[in-house]
């Protein structure tokens, strides 16, 4: 479904990130992890469209979106998440996800039952008149997604949407996740910290550091890397 | 809802039943409120709506009022003919400016600040266009006032209060519209987070030219209803920017982004400038420039103590919906 293929972008001189490749193959739940600067927001920015890759090339489903503009992107069947979330903070919560709806709906009325339902599935129903400016942070999160999804994207692309929430939260979300995934077949991607989320969730993880994929495999098997503890845990020597 | 539209329709039934009840001096200032509730009505589909801050929409009120000026002072074409060239003309202009804003990422304040610099400069060239009077202004010919000649749009002052009354509603109706279908979403997505409409689909460069499209079509209106109204042009008032200055107090007042607030706030604000002025008068002091220091003082409490204006406040007390 995705393809990323030798994908490098710099900022000034700084490289975040560096020829990195990596698949999300159709109905997948991948991950992508790595320490902080590790270039993780950039690459899916780059996915997403904020930033065209210096080099390298991005495939969705075959096609190529790298260089496509954000709203060219999500029409290619992307949708995206804000790691620091992004609500219309002066619309209601339903509003909020109408925006979403309308780009595969005809009509407004037909994007507001749309986006009713998944205020549903979400569990934000009751509080789809809140002003979103209202919303507590899970709740705010649980709306990025909740938009992302009203866009019917193919692929979605999750921005540390578990980072601040309780543990308890953090594992209402992976159901929901893991149900939209078994149930609509929707391909996921996500960064995330809290290795709780990444572990229960991620079929497959890609480590990334100094912008550099420097391992992949199955959850298990990363965690176990040496190369991967070196880059979290620093370099084992000899005292 | 219902109880907003019984309000509204009570409005309009006094606003209509007025004119029997007051003086001409009082009409003509109804008629500038509703002019300017009109003209912030349309600024404030780019600002309230699209959030995109225009601080000269005198050059889309004084180029339609030329347009249809002109080709009523040089070749005797009504209004109503009239005003399509002056929509065209403000249109063409205001997506040419928003091009040229939009294309190069020009946002906030330095949008604004283009948008003074067109009105200004518009305003230095007319002065040099001898076609249209430069700086000595263009006079129309001033006939039948008492015979509603609605053909060329010459009347007493109460056709001309009716026709604002009607555009303000055609205005109300529309920006209601708008605000409820999908460029009423969009645009109030771009406004709140730009990046993150983009990120559901949204091409904001396009929507954003729209509401600058709707915006400057309707105030081209305003321009061609001023040139008839008040029979004069010239570049130094017309154009300047105390003028784009008293069409955005009204909406600032009574509330961005709101349909009833540029009718509050154009209602609230020139009935107590006036109010205001003619009390000084009356007591001897005649103090010029009093209008624009008062519009400061107000602009200077607003922004204070309601800073989302007065009618979203005054909605919530009532029980409506802003």
């Amino acid at each position: 479904m995705l393809e990323v293929r030798h994908v490098s972008k710099s900022f000034r001189g700084l490289r975040a990130v560096r020829d990195a490749s990596f698949q999300v193959p159709e109905g997948a739940i991948n991950g992508l992890i790595g320490p902080n600067g590790a270039g993780k927001t950039t690459i899916f920015n780059v996915i997403a469209g904020v930033y065209a890759p210096d080099s390298g090339e991005i495939l969705l489903g075959g096609r190529r979106i790298d260089g496509l503009r954000p709203d060219q992107v999500c029409a290619a069947g992307v949708g995206r998440t804000f790691q620091i979330v992004k609500p219309f903070a002066g619309l209601s919560v339903l509003d909020n996800v109408i925006v979403g709806a309308l780009h595969r709906e005809g009509s407004v009325s037909a994007a507001r039952g749309r986006a009713l339902a998944i205020l549903e599935k979400l569990g934000l129903a009751a509080k789809r008149d809140w002003p979103a400016s209202s919303l507590t942070l899970p709740d705010r999160k649980r709306l990025e997604v909740a938009r992302a999804l009203a866009t019917r994207p193919r692929l979605l692309l999750l921005d540390e949407v578990m980072a601040g929430l309780r543990p308890t939260e953090c594992d209402q979300m992976v159901q929901l996740f893991r149900g939209i995934n078994r149930t609509d077949g929707l391909t996921i991607l996500l960064i995330e910290h809290v290795m709780r989320a990444v572990m229960a969730l991620a079929h497959h993880i890609g480590v990334l550091h100094h912008g550099e994929v420097i391992a992949r495999g199955m959850p298990e098997e990363v965690v176990r890397d040496p190369a991967v503890l070196e880059c979290y845990l620093g370099e084992e020597t000899d005292v | 809802m219902s109880r907003s539209v019984a309000g509204l329709l009570a409005l309009l039934a006094l606003l209509a039943a007025l004119p029997f009840f007051v003086g001409p001096y009082l009409l003509s200032v109804l008629t500038l409120v509703l002019f300017l509730a009109y003209t912030g009505q349309a600024w404030n589909v780019m600002m309230g709506f699209a959030g995109q801050l225009s601080l000269g929409h005198s050059l889309y009120v004084g180029v339609g009022a030329y347009a249809a000026g002109a080709l009523f002072f040089h070749f005797g074409i009504g209004p109503w003919a009239g005003v399509w060239l002056a929509m065209l003309l403000c249109v063409a202009l205001g997506l040419a400016i928003g091009f040229l804003a939009f294309r190069f990422r020009i946002s906030g304040v330095y949008f604004a600040l283009l948008t003074i610099a067109f009105a200004e400069f518009t305003r230095v060239g007319f002065d040099h266009i001898g076609w249209l009077g430069g700086p000595a202004g263009m006079f129309l010919r001033v006939a039948q006032r008492d015979t509603w000649d609605f053909a060329n749009f010459r009347g007493p002052p109460l056709m001309y209060y009716y026709t604002m009354l009607a555009l303000a509603v055609a205005a109300f109706i529309l920006c209601a519209w708008l605000l409820r279908s999908r460029a009423g979403y969009y645009w109030q997505a771009i406004r709140e987070d730009e990046e993150a409409a983009q990120a559901l689909g949204i091409n904001s460069f396009r929507w954003k030219m729209l509401a600058v499209a709707v915006s400057s079509a309707m105030t081209s209106v305003s321009g061609v209803f001023f040139a008839f109204y008040y029979n004069n042009l010239f570049p130094e008032q017309i154009f300047h920017i105390s003028r784009s200055i008293e069409i955005l107090i009204g909406p600032i007042v009574g509330g961005v982004g709101t349909l009833f607030g540029p009718i509050l706030g154009a209602a609230m604000v020139t009935l107590l400038a006036d109010g205001l002025t003619d009390a000084l008068m009356a007591l001897g002091w005649d103090i010029p420039g009093f209008k624009r220091v008062f519009y400061g003082v107000v602009l200077l409490i607003v922004i204070i103590f309601l800073p989302r204006g007065i009618w979203p406040a005054l909605a919530r007390r009532l029980g409506l919906h802003a």
